[in-house]
């Protein structure tokens, strides 16, 4: 059991962990916002001296976002780009809430999934997605694919280790007040365990987000990588800089939320008992 | 009782899924799937090639370069951010996004700055593996006993001493850092040379799928995930190791 | 209490008693450590037994084989006559852990039970108020188990058990995790609760004193293999102040003689 490790551990720390909000809470959003302007300001002056021909400066990117939003590319493109990862990231999240449990609850599921999906996680599935667009085309299928590829090893190894680590006493207070397998299931152990599903689908969530990218700018040419490849291949430096950092900001937008969802949604300070 | 417990029905499971494999492949159940006999009997030859030896030279040159480097700047700038406040508020919050970022939307810039060879690869394996090294050297620094640096000072201990032993205090969490960092990195070298296409392993991976080499095509994702899994493995041992003396240190 | 007796029972039970549990030759092996030896035993209806002994010899085992939760390599449980080797609505466990659902409010906790039975909402709410107030939780309904003290989680624990309307009642050393005067005034809440619910409880603990001043009957365990060594009723009239209880004469000599019996066993 001690070697079935998820990023997920890590990463507990890797988005904004609890404690660190906190601390920033302490500090009001000043420094953050001095962080920001910080960041802004070198981007700037090294867009300015500049450090390379493709690198532009930070108002020039910002100007190419707000055009592009106006033109309404990037709508169009994330329209195309957001349909199969959300579609990806649901099928994930059931099939890898389902497959987990499983294996949390039966033995021979456990024994025959789990070492896949350690393997899976550990290793560079990216290899996989040329491969997907290959037998499924380049449209939604493959990307859709290319984001389970993705999110599901870690959804899955998630749930399994949260199924498996459930508090035992609960299961024989359930089984003792005459609890079918059913209710011990449905009312302890997936309650129970919801708080570490949660925080794998997140993660599933970040996973999902480098499948529908790297999808699109591999092979597939639409949504948000064929933009960036587009704007790359037409030297609009500060319009590809555009498109990512808006990928990068609505990833980060998205798992922000989701982190707030679950500490309210599953209110950790609650557990303690 | 790692390895009674679990590693070794892990591995008899993974056999039986080689035979499903084997067994799916000979009946042609699935597309651009050969049977596993093939496959390594593929990856034997691939092995013996001379594009893959150097492909292999390439990979290995731009990860090691790139992990060293993520290493090397990620742990002073995770001590840096774990001792001192102003740092950590300042930086934490880029460090958390990034950590967590869809990377991959980053490469064509670094092949813009880098250009279309080794030296993005390089970025790329560094851009992956860095942030978690941070996070995890400041989540190390964090937990370090308070009375530990008190007694080291009140021995008179220079600033740099005193740097040496927030290293070796840190230590389990720095190697876990760069455990989850050299995944992260094998991942970034992967999707680097992915999306380079013409250096190292991307280029092979380019060429056998162009060519519906297939058995080629999965002896290589084969010997790369073998790859990524003993890195992951030796790490672990590693810090097994290293837990038990901070253990026994205590 | 002047005229109190204490009485030892043989360890061969009188088939004319009225029990309602009734235990034939349990055994339980972990393994090759023999927990249990062929353990005959018979819990009167509407008494308190306590089952004490030294640590590891076997007390949770058997009450968890009651309670259905374990199943025995050999012998057979009887409830109201009954062969039982499942868990049953006649029977409800109260958790040295308290195994409240951090999730849930004390109400629902205590609703918890009936909930599983598919009880409507309205139905079992009404019930576990009830039991709330039983147990002096009024005014915490509303409360999540992390907000309590120990000794309120525990009361919870054991208006759940009651709520369900089960005969007997199994108490796996309830007041292990609770601080002493949480204690005294739970022990005090016991001995109400069991003339008033006319209901059977089988309690486990380690505290002489605990189960000298609550029980009816004392079922003394030896050391594993677990097997009843002695049966005790220390006939305490419990009407008069508990104070005075615990400072009477017989109930010290009843805890001294005990006490003398088990000291053997702690070496
Ligand atoms: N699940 C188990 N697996 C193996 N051995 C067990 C298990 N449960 C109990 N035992 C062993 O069986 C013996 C009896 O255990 P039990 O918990 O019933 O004792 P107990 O009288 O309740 O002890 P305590 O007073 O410490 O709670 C002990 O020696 C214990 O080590
Ligand atoms: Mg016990």
């Amino acid at each position: 059991m001690a070697s079935v490790r998820t990023e997920g551990e890590a990463l507990g720390l890797a988005t904004i962990g609890r404690g660190e909000a906190r601390s920033w809470e302490n500090n009001p959003t000043l420094l953050r916002l001095v962080s920001v302007i910080l960041f802004a300001g070198i981007w700037q002056i090294a867009g300015m001296i500049p450090v390379s021909f493709a690198f532009p400066t930070f108002f020039e990117t910002v100007t190419a976002l707000v055009s592009m939003i106006a033109d309404g590319s990037l709508p169009k493109a994330y329209l195309s780009t957001l349909q199969p990862l959300l579609l990806g990231v649901i099928l994930s999240a059931f099939l890898g809430v389902g497959i987990g449990t499983l294996c949390g609850l039966w033995r021979p599921g456990e024994w025959l999934m789990i070492p896949i999906f350690i393997v899976l996680q550990a290793a560079p599935v990216a290899a996989f997605i040329p491969m997907v667009t290959f037998i499924y085309g380049i449209g939604m299928t493959a990307k859709t694919l290319a984001v389970m590829i993705l999110a599901l090893p870690v959804i899955v190894l998630n749930t399994y280790k949260a199924v498996r680590n459930v508090n035992v006493s609960l299961i024989a207070m359930c089984k003792s007040f005459l609890g079918t397998r059913w209710q011990i299931v449905s009312k302890i152990i997936l309650p129970d365990a919801s708080p570490v599903i949660f925080a794998g689908l997140r993660l599933g969530v970040a996973a999902g987000f480098v499948g529908v990218v790297l999808a699109e700018l591999l092979i597939t040419p639409t949504g948000i990588g064929d933009l960036i490849t587009y704007h790359r291949s037409r030297a609009n430096y500060a319009e590809m800089y555009a498109t990512i950092a808006s990928i990068i900001a609505l990833s980060t937008l998205t798992l922000v939320a989701l982190q707030w969802v679950e500490s309210r949604v599953f209110r950790p300070e609650k557990r303690g008992a | 009782m790692n390895l009674f417990g679990y590693r070794v029905p892990m591995m008899a499971s993974l056999l039986v899924w080689c035979v499903i494999w084997e067994i799916v492949g000979r009946l042609d159940l699935m597309l651009m799937l050969p049977p596993f006999t093939e496959v390594l009997q593929a990856a034997v030859g691939l092995v013996q090639t001379a594009s893959w030896q150097s492909a292999t030279v390439t990979t290995l040159r731009a990860f090691v370069m790139g992990m060293a480097l993520s290493i090397v700047v990620g742990v002073p700038l995770g001590i840096l951010m774990g001792r001192v406040k102003l740092a950590d508020e300042l930086l934490g919050m880029w460090v958390s996004i990034f950590s967590s970022a869809p990377l991959s939307a980053l490469v064509p810039v670094l092949m813009i700055l880098f250009g279309f060879g080794e030296k993005t690869i390089v970025a790329a394996v560094f851009l992956f593996a860095i942030w978690i090294i941070v996070l995890d050297t400041r989540a190390g620094v964090r937990h370090i006993s308070p009375s530990l640096l008190e007694m080291a000072r009140s021995y008179g201990a220079s600033k740099w001493a005193l740097y040496r032993i927030i290293l070796w205090a840190a230590l389990p969490e720095i190697l876990a850092g760069i455990r989850l960092g050299l995944i992260r990195g094998v991942k970034g070298v992967v999707i680097g040379q992915l999306l380079v296409a013409i250096v190292g392993y991307g280029a092979l991976f380019e060429t056998f799928s162009r060519n519906f080499r297939m058995a080629d095509f999965w002896a290589l994702t084969i010997i790369l995930f073998a790859f990524a899994l003993l890195i992951a493995e030796l790490i672990e041992r590693l810090e097994a190791k290293v837990e038990f003396y901070a253990g026994a240190r205590q | 209490m002047r005229n109190a007796t204490l009485r030892k029972v043989p360890t061969e039970q009188p088939a004319m008693m009225d029990s309602i549990v009734e235990v034939r030759g349990i055994s339980k092996s972990y393994g090759n450590v023999e927990a249990l030896r062929s353990i005959d035993l018979d819990f009167p209806r509407g008494k308190l037994t306590s089952l004490l002994g030294p640590s590891g010899c076997g007390k949770t085992t058997l009450l968890k084989i009651i309670a259905g939760l374990i199943e025995p390599d050999g012998g057979k449980v009887s409830v109201n006559g009954r062969e039982v080797s499942k868990p049953g609505p006649e029977r409800a466990f109260v958790f040295q852990d308290f195994a409240l659902l951090p999730w849930a409010t004390v109400l629902r906790n205590v609703a918890f039970g009936l909930e599983l039975r598919g009880r409507p909402v309205a139905e079992r709410e009404k019930v576990a108020r009830h039991y709330i107030a039983e147990v002096g939780l009024s005014g915490f309904e509303d409360k999540y188990p992390h907000e309590l003290s120990g000794g309120m989680r525990q009361r919870v624990g054991l208006a759940r058990a009651l709520s369900v309307d089960a005969d007997v009642l199994l108490l796996d050393e309830p007041f292990s995790a609770v601080d002493e005067q949480n204690r005294r005034k739970f022990q005090e809440d016991l001995i109400r609760l069991r003339t008033n619910q006319n209901k059977t409880f089988i309690f486990v603990t380690h505290s002489i004193e605990e189960a000298v001043y609550i029980s009816d009957r004392i079922v003394l365990l030896s050391p594993r293999p677990g097997r009843v060594s002695q049966i005790i009723e220390p006939e305490i009239d419990r009407s008069v102040d508990p104070d005075r209880i615990h400072r009477d004469k017989h109930y010290l000599d009843t805890v001294e003689e005990i006490w003398q019996g088990l000291k053997q066993y702690v070496d």
